[in-house]
């Protein structure tokens, strides 16, 4: 009530009064000023709470995988290796995850650019609507479904029981297409509507001003946007397991028989629990295959983590400068 | 749409539409238009043959799904089968959500309207690092980690609480239980609750906040007022896309979870749950014929599931976007 009165005189005498009001403006009620209090290290905690998981998580895995960690590690397979060996490594789930992942992109990267393209430079009424609207159900779709659809669509066509590298691609593109799509959309959209105009006012078509202005001006949006995406990928784990595989051998053939991948090797490794150690002559570790998995959850998160970052460099660097 | 039915039509304006869409033109409007369509009939195959693959096991008997899968329950069929794996399901995202939400609002509030604007941006970037961690590695830490630090406090939940029938004891050891579970779901699905929702956040309309702040509001009167309200569908939206992931999250599920088959609340006891997901990835391995056919009809249930969710969510923000006035 006072500071309506008090307000209109900004250029009145600075007086008792006004600095009464001025007071009392600043100051909150105690039971208000507390409950305020109360919220800030609610959420403070809050977000205290979430930042013990990361650290955890970063902390386990860098501390149990550093120690197998190492040259041999990533250059071996585990042909042959069996019981508490000091042997094996990742060689053939890093092939694995590397043809799949590249597979997959190979199919996700164009058909997600394309759709992107029709949604943002030719997209009107009911078709554009709902692709819209799908593309983000698409992305709510479960890792383990993508993966029950690869392998249902190769048995309809190939019969029961098949398992090959080429069907994780499929399964994985499923899940990388929304994420592609939406990002690519996003970048385009950002791509100023004169360079579009000025290239038609020169005479340029439309297909030849998509691709010489709007998706050049895009590039490192699009490039960072699937990045980000193979990163998300490249950790999928059920699909995996459900349409390529285990296996110790390396295999190169995408198109024929099981393959390793990084996530599911994790897994594996994991399952197989602790080595029963009997035989004192030979070398045994009973704890070899957690430390296997550590060390290749440590590889994985390494890939995630540098695709994560080169992502974000793209994007710094070599974006337009728009404005 | 196309100009063949324009075609001889002398008029400026056809003509003109044809000369813009021909050739290079034309082929490459196709095809965009194609991979758009694609989209469409990539999720209808998806759903069309998940329904082959399942269509023997759902239209066989109990008896012959009991006798021809080691695994199937005695005197059970299909839906008897699904009921218990999609209650469990449904358990675990619940509970996952009960911790994540609160959680995920307060972290969004903190980086919206409470850090200092310069980190802000870091501390978003930080949580979107927890996004990017992958769900085997959140498995691993969940079992090896997770599990014996939290058993102590389950012991302590079921010893002073266990006469709610979500605490019931005996605390399971090591703490292979749907609670722990949870909470790995939780922070599982915090990085996406928290984006979405600090979005929505960040675009309440400067003058509300001003105005609530100019009326003598406190911080939190000034949130509680102008930024809830107006960002309580895009909560509600965010909370069902983590819902979604949730429910659809395999390997934490698999390898911490003792899986049992039962309709039971108790969180705190091991092998009285399990999750479709989980399940199919269990099963897998050493099903065939019958058995992958009644697996992939469970992944149905969870395909429906998670897709009436995720629709529901997107809906209410394209509802919302349509209403707010503020894009």
């Amino acid at each position: 009530m006072t500071a309506t009165t008090a307000s209109p005189q900004p250029a009145a005498p600075r007086s008792d009064r006004s600095d009464e009001v001025r007071k009392a403006l600043r100051t909150v009620d105690t039971g208000r000023r507390r409950k305020d209090r109360a919220m800030q290290v609610v959420v403070y905690v809050a977000f205290a709470l979430a930042v013990i998981p990361l650290i955890s998580v970063a902390w386990t895995v860098l501390s149990n995988g550093i120690e197998r960690f190492d040259w041999y590690f990533l250059t071996h397979s585990m042909r042959g290796v069996f019981g508490g060996m000091d042997a094996g490594g990742i060689y053939h789930a890093i092939v694995g995850t590397f043809e799949i992942t590249l597979g997959a992109t190979i199919i996700s990267v164009p058909i997600g650019i394309l759709t992107a393209i029709y949604l943002v430079e030719y997209g009107r009424g009911s078709l554009a609507r709902s692709v819209t609207f799908f593309v983000d159900v698409m992305t709510g779709i479960p890792s383990i479904v993508a993966g029950l659809f690869a392998y249902a669509l190769f048995a309809v066509f190939f019969g029961p029981g098949i398992s090959m590298g080429i069907m994780g691609s499929i399964a994985l593109s499923v899940l990388m297409i929304p994420v592609v799509v939406r990002s690519t959309e996003e970048m385009l959209k950002l791509v100023p509507n004169e360079l579009r105009e000025a290239s038609y006012a020169l005479g340029v078509p439309k297909w030849l001003t998509i691709v010489k202005v709007v998706l050049r001006t895009a590039t490192a949006g699009i490039v960072t946007g699937v990045m980000l995406a193979v990163a998300r990928v490249i950790g999928e784990t059920a699909p995996l397991l459900i349409t390529v595989g285990v296996i110790d051998s390396i295999n190169f053939n995408l198109f024929d028989g099981r393959m390793m991948t990084l996530p599911v090797y994790v897994y594996r490794q994991y399952s197989q629990g602790y080595v029963p150690c009997n035989d004192a002559s030979a070398v045994c570790i009973p704890e070899i295959n957690f430390d296997r998995a550590w060390a290749a959850a440590l590889t994985l998160i390494l890939i995630v983590m540098v695709l994560n970052i080169l992502a974000r460099l793209v994007s710094r660097y070599f974006s337009p400068k728009i404005r | 749409m196309t100009t063949t039915a324009q075609q001889d039509a002398p008029r400026v304006r056809t003509r003109r539409r044809r000369s813009s869409d021909r050739g290079v033109n034309r082929a490459f409007r196709i095809t965009a238009t194609g991979a758009g369509a694609l989209i469409l009939a990539v999720l209808a195959a998806v759903a069309i043959f998940l329904v082959i693959e399942a269509w023997p096991s759902i239209s066989a008997g109990s008896e012959t799904l009991a006798e021809s899968i080691s695994w199937f329950p005695e005197d059970a069929n299909l839906l008897t089968f699904v009921g218990p794996l999609v209650f469990g399901t449904l358990l675990g995202s619940a509970l996952a959500m009960l911790i994540a939400v609160p959680l995920a609002i307060g972290i969004a509030l903190f980086i919206s309207h409470y850090a200092p604007r310069r980190m802000a941006q870091a501390l978003g970037y930080v949580i979107d690092l927890l996004a990017a961690i992958p769900s085997v590695v959140y498995g691993l830490w969940g079992a090896i980690v997770v599990t014996p630090v939290v058993q102590p406090v389950w012991e302590w939940l079921s010893s002073t609480l266990g006469w709610i029938p979500l605490f019931a004891g005996p605390a399971a050891n090591p703490a292979r239980v749907m609670l722990t579970v949870a909470v790995v779901l939780a922070v599982m699905i915090l990085p996406i609750i928290t984006a979405v929702s600090r979005e929505v956040f960040l675009q309440t309309p400067r003058l509300h906040e001003e105005a609530a702040l100019a009326l003598g509001a406190t911080r939190w009167e000034m949130i509680r007022t102008a930024v809830l309200p107006f960002a309580r569908s895009g909560i509600i939206s965010a909370s069902m896309l983590g819902l979604g992931r949730a429910l659809g999250e395999t390997m934490a599920v698999l390898m911490i979870l003792s899986p049992g088959a039962m309709y039971s609340f108790a969180v705190l006891q091991a092998g009285q749950q399990q999750t479709i997901a989980a399940n199919i990835a269990a099963q897998y391995p050493e099903a065939s014929g019958l058995g992958v056919s009644t697996l992939i009809a469970t992944g149905l249930a969870l395909f429906v599931i998670t897709m009436a969710v995720n629709m529901a969510a997107r809906a209410i923000v394209a509802r919302r976007k349509d209403f707010s006035g503020a894009n």
